[in-house]
C-alpha cells in the first residue's frame, strides 16, 4: 500500500449526496480533512452528520457527488479503506457475548491482523482506555463512560490513519466526557486525524481545529471554532431574564442598544462586545431583569445566528 | 487478486474482502462462553435414537426400507434423526442466534465497518452452523454405529452429507431471518420445521403415504436430507443420491447469495 501523500486530504468531498427515497439526508456538501487535524460535524438532530459520517465510513454508498478517501474511492476500495479506519458509532456496538479483551481481540481479528498482534495492542489499548482491571470481565455490566472508552479501545486495534467518531460522549456524565476528551486529545496529539460529530458546543470548541455547521443536510458555515464566532457573532452575549412570557415585549424595550437580540422562550440574548457596559445601559433604560448573565459567545449563539434555533431542542 | 477476489466481481454477489474465518472464530470464542448450548445439541438426537431407534424399534422390529429390503427400526430411523438434527441445529443458529446479532447486539453494524463485507457475514455464519453441524453428526454417528444402527461403511459419508443438509437448511434459514420483524415471526419458522421432522419419511418410509402425498413429500429439503442419509447409512447406493445432493447444494448457495444480498440491503443503505 502506497503511503499517502501529505499534501493531499485525507477526506474530500465534493457535492456529496445522500437520499433515501424521496428523503434528503445530505444535500450536497463540499468539504475536506487534512491529515493530523481534528475535523468536527456541528448540528442538530437530524441536519445529516450522521448519514455523512457513515458515507465516510464507506458502509453507505454516496446517492451523488464524488468521495475520496486516503485518495481511493469508497465504492471500488472499501474493504482497503475500511482497513485503515477506526469507526466509534453512535450507539455502542460491543460484542456483549465476549469479555472486554476479547472484544478488542476479535476485532483485530476482523483487519486479518496476527493473533500475536492483536494480543500485543490489546494490551495496550486496555491500559489506554483504563480498562486492564476489567479485562477479563464481560461487556454488560461495565459503565456507560467504560463502554465507550473500550468502543474506542477497539477501534483503535487497526492503528488507524483516520478515526470517526460519531457523537463520541453523547448520554456520558461530564466526568466520564472528561475522561473521553482526554484519551482523544492523546491521540489527536499522536498523529491520528479525527472526524467527530457533535451537537455539543463545548465539545466542538474542546476538540475540533476546525469543523462545519450542518443543518437540513446541508453545510451552512466552516472554519476554526474561534473564525466562526469571530464571523457569525459578538465577543460577549447578555442573557437576561425578565419576569414575563413573553420576552419579545422586552426586546422592543431594548431596541438600539446592541446590533442584534435574540428573543428565546425564556430569555433575550444580547450580542455585544462588552456584556457589562451593555449590563449597564439595560438598567439606565429603567429595565429589571431577573437575571443577567455576561458570558463570552459560543459556537451555540453561532449555530443560533445561522439557523435561528437553539441546537438541542 | 486470489481466487475468491476473481470470483467476486464475476458472479452477482455482494462484497467480502474472503475474511469470513474471523466471524466463526468470534463465534467459537462466544460459544466457549455458552459451551452449554454447545452441548444440549449433542444430546438430542441421542436421546431420540435411544427412545424411539432402540426403545420403540424394540417392539417394531423390522421394515421395509424400500425395494423389499428388510431393516432393523434402529438402521431406518437413525439416518433420519440424523439429517434432522443436522437440520435443527443449523435452523436454530441461523435463525435464532442470526437475528439477536442481526436485530440486538448489532454485531453485523461493527463487523461492516472492519474489510469484512457482507458476503464475508453470511459465509461466516452459514460456515459456523456447519462447523457445529460437522461436531454433532460425527459425535451422532459414532454412537449410531456403536449402537448397530448403522449398516455400512458408506455411513461414514453420513457426515458430510449430514454437514451439507446443515449447509442447506442454515442458508435459507439466514436468509429468512433477514426478513423476521419480531421474535413472534419465529413461529414460521417451527411451523415449518415441525411438520418436515415428523412427515419426511423420518419415522416410517414414503411408501406409507398415498401417491399424491408422495409427491409433496419428495418437494421438502428434508426428505432429500433424510434420503441422502439413509441410503449412505444403510448403503444402497444409486445414481438418486446425485438428485438429494444436488437438490441440498443448490439450495445452500441460493441461501448464501440471498442472505449476503439482504444483510447487503439491511445495513450498507
Amino acid at each position: 500500500m502506497a503511503p499517502h501523500p501529505v499534501d493531499r486530504p485525507l477526506i474530500s468531498a465534493h457535492q456529496l449526496t445522500k437520499q433515501f427515497g424521496d428523503f434528503t439526508a445530505v444535500g450536497g456538501i463540499d468539504f475536506e480533512v487534512r491529515a493530523g487535524e481534528a475535523f468536527g460535524f456541528l448540528g442538530p438532530n437530524g441536519a445529516g452528520k450522521s448519514s455523512t459520517m457513515r458515507m465516510i465510513g464507506c458502509v453507505s454508498p454516496p446517492s451523488a457527488g464524488t468521495l475520496r478517501i486516503l485518495g481511493l474511492d469508497p465504492a471500488a476500495d472499501g474493504p482497503q479503506i475500511r482497513g485503515r479506519l477506526g469507526v466509534v458509532p453512535q450507539r455502542d456496538t460491543l460484542d456483549e457475548e465476549l469479555t472486554v479483551r476479547e472484544n478488542i481481540l476479535v476485532y483485530g481479528r476482523y483487519f486479518g491482523l496476527p493473533r500475536s498482534v492483536v494480543r500485543e495492542r490489546a494490551a495496550e489499548l486496555l491500559d489506554f482506555a483504563q480498562l486492564t482491571d476489567r479485562a477479563d470481565s464481560i461487556v454488560e455490566p461495565l459503565s456507560g463512560g467504560m463502554k465507550r472508552r473500550l468502543t474506542i479501545a477497539r477501534s483503535l486495534v487497526n492503528n488507524p490513519e483516520l478515526l470517526l467518531l460519531d457523537e463520541p460522549t453523547t448520554g456520558l456524565d461530564p466526568q466520564a466526557r472528561h475522561v473521553l476528551w482526554d484519551r482523544l486529545f492523546r491521540l489527536k496529539r499522536s498523529g491520528v486525524t479525527l472526524v467527530l460529530t457533535t451537537h455539543y458546543m463545548d465539545e466542538a470548541e474542546q476538540l475540533c481545529d476546525r469543523l462545519v455547521v450542518m443543518d437540513g443536510g446541508r453545510i451552512v458555515a466552516e472554519g476554526s471554532p474561534r473564525q466562526l464566532i469571530a464571523e457569525h457573532a459578538t465577543r460577549e452575549v447578555l442573557e437576561l431574564r425578565f419576569p414575563a412570557d413573553d420576552h419579545a415585549a422586552y426586546a422592543v424595550k431594548l431596541d438600539g442598544l446592541v446590533p442584534r437580540i435574540e428573543v428565546l422562550p425564556d430569555r433575550l440574548l444580547l450580542y455585544t462586545e462588552d456584556g457589562d457596559t451593555t449590563a449597564k445601559a439595560v438598567h439606565d433604560r429603567g429595565l429589571a431583569p431577573l437575571s443577567v448573565l455576561a458570558r463570552r459567545s459560543t459556537l451555540e449563539d453561532v449555530f443560533l445566528h445561522l439557523t435561528g434555533r437553539t441546537l438541542i431542542d | 487478486m486470489n481466487a475468491a477476489q476473481r470470483v467476486a466481481r464475476t458472479v452477482p454477489i455482494p462484497a467480502g474482502a474472503g475474511m469470513a474465518r474471523a466471524l466463526v472464530e468470534r463465534n467459537v470464542r462466544a460459544y466457549k462462553h455458552g459451551w452449554i448450548t454447545l452441548l444440549s445439541g449433542f444430546f438430542e438426537p441421542i436421546f431420540y435414537l435411544f427412545s424411539l431407534g432402540v426403545g420403540l424399534g424394540a417392539l417394531i422390529g423390522e421394515i421395509d426400507a424400500g425395494g423389499g429390503r428388510a431393516v432393523a427400526y434402529a438402521s431406518f430411523v437413525a439416518p433420519a434423526l440424523m439429517a434432522s438434527a443436522a437440520m435443527n441445529g443449523a435452523v436454530f443458529d441461523s435463525t435464532f442466534n442470526v437475528f439477536f446479532k442481526l436485530k440486538y447486539q448489532k454485531l453485523y453494524d461493527s463487523v461492516l465497518s472492519t474489510p469484512l463485507g457482507p458476503r464475508d457475514v453470511a459465509v461466516g455464519e452459514i460456515g459456523w452452523a456447519l462447523i457445529r453441524g460437522l461436531l454433532y453428526s460425527t459425535v451422532f454417528l459414532f454412537v449410531a454405529a456403536v449402537s448397530g444402527a448403522v449398516e455400512s461403511w458408506w455411513g461414514l459419508l453420513a457426515v458430510p452429507a449430514a454437514t451439507l443438509i446443515g449447509f442447506a437448511f442454515a442458508a435459507v434459514g439466514m436468509a429468512l431471518t433477514t426478513f423476521m420483524r419480531t421474535w413472534q415471526d419465529f413461529e414460521y419458522v417451527n411451523l415449518a420445521i415441525l411438520p418436515m421432522f415428523l412427515f419426511s419419511a423420518t419415522f416410517f418410509p414414503l411408501a406409507t403415504y398415498p401417491g399424491v402425498l408422495q409427491w409433496v413429500v419428495q418437494a421438502t429439503p428434508l426428505y432429500h436430507g433424510v434420503a441422502l442419509t439413509r441410503e449412505l447409512m444403510l448403503g444402497d447406493i444409486g445414481s438418486g443420491i446425485l438428485v438429494h445432493v444436488l437438490y441440498l447444494a443448490v439450495m445452500g448457495l441460493a441461501g448464501v447469495i440471498a442472505s449476503a444480498h439482504r444483510v447487503e440491503r439491511l445495513l450498507l443503505r
